[in-house]
């Protein structure tokens, strides 16, 4: 049967993980590749990097970790921030990337995606969807696309670029809510739901996690093929363990080979 | 301590890098440490390798014109695996290249050596997500020294899958193990020396890298 993924997503400035990260067996809490690999060893069933470096120039230092990583962790690596071009898909999945995704650059130029699924296949391509909610309350819900972090509206509806992304070929969908993003207040369920029940290529829910019982949220109401979170493994707040043997307690399919090995 | 060239098909498709890797750490386990992995587009040596590994992620038709823009390529793959019996494995489109002919967008020749057609995965099950995207057990027909002490059935390991199509065998005796996803799904196929994967070893962590080990020990 088909697990559910947990996938910790790592924030990357200049070849640095910039929030904090607290695993006792780090040496160096600041390097990427070593929370990678202690990611890997807690069983994470993918791994995410966002790199939030401010210039383009700065890319051959992700590249470097990128590289390091793909050379230690054996699990799919998603990278992400500031794919504009073939170019950069094709340096990134060189380096040891298996997926890129894509945010602005989709909303900017959809045929963007389309051209990296006939390139590189749609396995490799997930588009990353911002949205935040922009109906009153007791109206029915809908969202709309942001870009630049949230600070952009971009006027366009967040289900139907959800459709669309997956029409022109994108083989994942990350649906994050800008709303709650931060918040740890959960993911907006209803905007993971509805853009699940929208398209027929998996979503992963992203955006608020506060505590183990957001990422069964996600799956059950939600519909997510796979939960992203950053804060709540970053700050020693819960291990990727006690998140799959939560899920699975709570009756999700879960992958627990990594820590059957380790018992 | 023997030593032996294993060959990875360098024909522009997939990330390469890490399935050098992870065949390096594989070897490097195994004690294999006469191993050395070579990422090539020489069809020399190809031809000449102990072991072949044809890789490869996209779309059927781009890989199967990918293979045969390389001069000589297919000529080299089939002399080593066909000729000189060596073990060969494919990975992913690598594996489903084995295949008669694939369906992907428009019906493409493949090297025929698994009889068979490649043709849309479609779940019994409608809310199932198209790719088959993420971990899943396997389940084995037979056995088959790929397999050897890989812990499989629902409660074995797991192997990261990621595909939209799959291998249909002609002959159930090439199908090797499958996996479940709204129905059986073709997951390991083999017949003498030539086997493969529709799973990517170099991703799936431990029972990647010890089916990987086995291929290195494989004497078909």
């Amino acid at each position: 049967m088909l697990k559910t993924r947990i996938i910790p997503c790592l924030d990357v400035k200049d070849g640095r993980v910039v929030k904090g990260v607290q695993f006792l067996e780090l040496r160096d809490a600041g390097d990427p590749v070593e929370a990678a690999k202690a990611y890997d060893a807690a069983g994470a069933d993918e791994l995410c990097f966002l790199d939030i470096t401010a210039s383009h120039e700065d890319r051959g230092t992700l590249l470097d970790v990128v590289s390091r990583t793909a050379e230690a962790c054996f699990m799919p690596l998603t990278v992400g921030g500031g794919i504009r071009t073939l170019a950069d898909i094709r340096t990134l999945l060189l380096a040891g990337a298996d997926k890129v995704s894509i945010n602005t650059a989709a909303v900017k130029d959809p045929d963007f995606v389309a051209a990296g699924a006939v390139k590189f296949g749609s396995q490799c391509i997930v588009v990353a969807i911002d949205a935040k909610r922009t109906s009153a309350p007791g109206e029915p819900a809908s969202w709309q696309i942001f870009t630049h972090g949230g600070r952009t509206p971009t006027g366009i509806d967040a289900i139907e670029f959800a459709r669309k992304m997956a029409a022109l070929g994108a083989g994942e969908l990350l649906v994050t809510s800008m709303d709650r993003d931060g918040m740890r207040s959960g993911y907006d369920l209803a905007l993971t739901r509805a853009i699940a029940d929208a398209v027929s290529i998996p979503v992963i829910a992203s955006g608020g996690v506060g505590g183990l019982d957001d990422l069964v949220a996600g799956v059950r109401e939600g519909g997510a093929s796979a939960v992203l979170a950053a804060s709540i493994f970053h700050f020693g707040q819960h291990t990727v363990r006690e998140a799959k043997l939560h899920m699975a307690a709570a009756g999700l399919s879960m992958r627990l080979d990594e820590m059957e090995a380790r018992r | 301590m023997s030593t032996q060239t294993v060959a990875i098909i360098d024909y522009g498709s997939g990330n390469l890098h890490s399935a050098a890797k992870a065949f390096e750490r594989a070897a490097h386990e195994a004690g294999l440490d006469g191993t050395r992995i070579a990422l090539t587009s020489d069809p020399d040596i190809v031809a000449s390798a102990d072991r072949v590994v044809l890789p490869g992620v996209g779309a059927y038709a781009d890989c199967r014109r990918g293979l045969d823009a390389v001069p000589g390529m297919v000529e080299a793959m089939t002399h080593a695996a066909k000729e000189r019996g060596r073990p060969f494995l494919g990975i992913c489109v690598g594996m489903q290249l084995l295949a008669t002919r694939g369906l992907e967008y428009e019906v493409t020749p493949g090297l025929g050596w698994i009889p068979g057609d490649v043709a849309p995965i479609r779940p019994s099950d409608p809310d199932l997500k198209v790719p088959h995207m993420g971990w899943n057990t396997l389940q084995a027909d037979r056995d088959q020294a790929l397999l050897d002490g890989i812990p499989t059935g629902e409660n074995g390991l797991h192997a990261y899958f990621v595909h939209s199509y799959a291998l249909n065998a002609e002959d159930p005796v090439d199908v090797v193990a499958r996996s479940s996803y709204g129905g059986p799904v073709t997951a390991l196929v083999a017949r003498d020396n030539v086997a493969g994967t529709q799973f990517h070893p170099e991703k799936s962590q431990r029972l990647g890298l010890a089916l990987i080990a086995n291929f290195l020990r494989w004497k078909p």
